[in-house]
């Protein structure tokens, strides 16, 4: 499905002609999308209908599966990265990502940062805790945690270890951040600032955010993509999505009259 | 609305509003339809009823602007759903509005029969006017009750003709005044009532622009006819 929607803003990664599969199930059919720089983009739909797919495309995680194979093409600052000989934990490194639950490394809250920084820099102890400080500010968890950088980063709560996992991403100043449902498992207050953070985020980055939530697309995205079993039905500027879309069907899916 | 909700409370609490809105747009077509039996009839009774009316249109209003937070804050609506709550709550206030027009006909009825003058007025062609406001706010709440695009725009048309039936009418009363100033009186307590019945039509006028607005989602006030047409076609 074609679908011509004028986006006004620079675009960061177009998508082109994109199918996916997961052995024979055609998970992904056709997809055309210019994802916003800077900007925060949200994919909405029901259970099934590939928005995490699509996700995990943009930095190959599907290929850890190799029964999973995407065709067509996915831009990235001028090169096809479906074909690009780059090296996939470089391409991670520009492209982070951040899971529904939150998982951080078996180790300290300092380290669960500066793990990722060193595989791709090599900073002397000082400069690290400046990065360090400089990733939990950026994600708004230095002042809970400034104290106690030492402690395991499994003792933090569930909001808190989310906020690490972000900060972790984001260490190592990643162009595009992807985050799949990243509230999901989070209570009102640390869903509060985690969105607040995605907005605080998309002055540097650009941001593309998987959700359930309806209402948290509506409140932190820029762009909002409606797909349905494997087609991007959708996409447009989210305050018309929310206010009046285009198709019967993504009025259907937002205004809870989907069955 | 045809289609559900999978929530069959949301579907309820919306069409409940939207009784109230019609139950509400009844009471102030009677207290209309009361205000101009008064005005023809110079009937004192009938002014009176009109004013308690109003007590009950008002309870009315802030009843449902109640029904309307709670909806919002409950259910976030979104799209339509949510294009439908604003529609309503603004249809509400240009009802309760229609309803203080009534009023001030009522009153003028009243003042015009204590000072005396009442079976000289030339009213006729007032009731014709008031007749036909009543009438286009009627057909609003129809309109609205079946989201009805069509009958929205002939709506705004038809309030057009009023606004000009009122045109004519002020200049009639100048030439009455020019030609006799003992009418001059008189002729005010007329132009502020055919006023009030302008204002009435303008009021059904609105209402039919948020049915527009529900509908196809434009925002068609203080723009030509010729943009609505485009919009609705």
């Amino acid at each position: 499905m074609n679908i011509a929607t004028a986006v006004p803003d620079q675009s960061k990664i177009s998508v082109r002609n994109l199918d996916f599969f997961y052995g024979k199930f055609h998970a992904l059919k056709g997809i055309n999308l210019e994802i916003p720089e800077k900007k925060v983009t949200a994919f909405i739909g029901p259970s099934g209908c590939g928005k995490s797919t699509l996700l995990r495309v943009f930095n190959r995680m599907f290929e850890l599966y190799p029964e999973q194979r995407a065709q067509g093409e996915i831009i990235l600052d001028g090169e096809n990265l479906l074909t690009s000989k780059q090296d996939v934990a470089l391409l991670r490194a520009k492209v982070g990502m951040v899971f529904q639950k939150p998982t951080p490394f078996p180790m300290s809250i300092f380290d669960n940062i500066a793990f990722g920084v060193k595989l791709f820099e090599s900073l002397n102890s000082a400069d690290m805790e400046e990065r360090v400080e400089w990733a939990l500010r950026k994600a708004a968890l230095w002042s809970e945690v400034k104290d106690k950088l030492g402690q395991s980063g499994s003792s933090l709560s569930g909001g808190q270890q989310q906020r690490l996992c972000i900060a972790r991403g984001i260490a190592i100043k990643p162009e595009v951040l992807l985050l799949d449902e990243p509230c999901s498992a989070l209570d009102p207050i640390s869903t509060a600032k985690v969105e607040e953070l995605i907005t605080e985020l998309k002055n540097d980055y650009t941001v593309v955010i998987v959700t359930h939530n309806m209402q948290q697309a509506a409140r932190c995205s820029d762009y909002t993509a409606y797909m349905y079993l494997g087609d991007l039905m959708e996409f447009g500027a989210t305050e018309q999505i929310f206010f009046k879309p285009k198709r019967q069907e993504t009025e259907d899916y937002i205004t809870g009259r989907f069955g | 609305m045809s289609d559900k909700h999978l929530s069959s409370q949301f579907d309820s609490e919306l069409s409940t509003v939207s009784s109230r809105v019609m139950e509400m747009g009844g009471l102030v077509e009677s207290q209309i339809r009361t205000a101009v039996y008064a005005l023809a009839q110079f009937s004192v009774e009938s002014a009176d009823q009109v004013f308690e009316l109003e007590t009950r249109v008002n309870a009315m209003e802030v009843d449902i602007d109640r029904e309307l937070s709670s909806i919002i804050a409950r259910r976030q609506p979104t799209a339509r759903d949510l294009r439908l709550l604003i529609a309503i709550s603004k249809t509400t206030a240009n009802l309760e509005r229609a309803g203080d027009e009534a009023e001030k006909i009522a009153r003028m009825v009243k003042s015009i029969i204590s000072s005396g003058a009442a079976r000289a007025l030339p009213a006729s062609e007032l009731r014709v006017a008031a007749d036909l406001a009543s009438g286009l706010l009627r057909k609003a709440l129809d309109a609205f009750a079946r989201l009805d695009v069509n009958m929205a725009v002939s709506i705004l048309k038809e309030d057009d003709a009023i606004d000009r039936e009122f045109d004519g009418f002020v200049r009639k009363l100048i030439t009455y005044m020019m030609e006799d100033p003992r009418t001059i009186s008189p002729s005010l307590d007329l132009l502020f009532l055919a006023k009030a019945i302008e204002r009435i039509g303008d009021h059904a006028k609105n209402i039919a622009e948020f049915i527009i607005y529900v509908v196809k989602g434009a925002d068609v006030r203080h723009t030509s006819m010729d943009a609505i047409e485009s919009v609705v076609r």
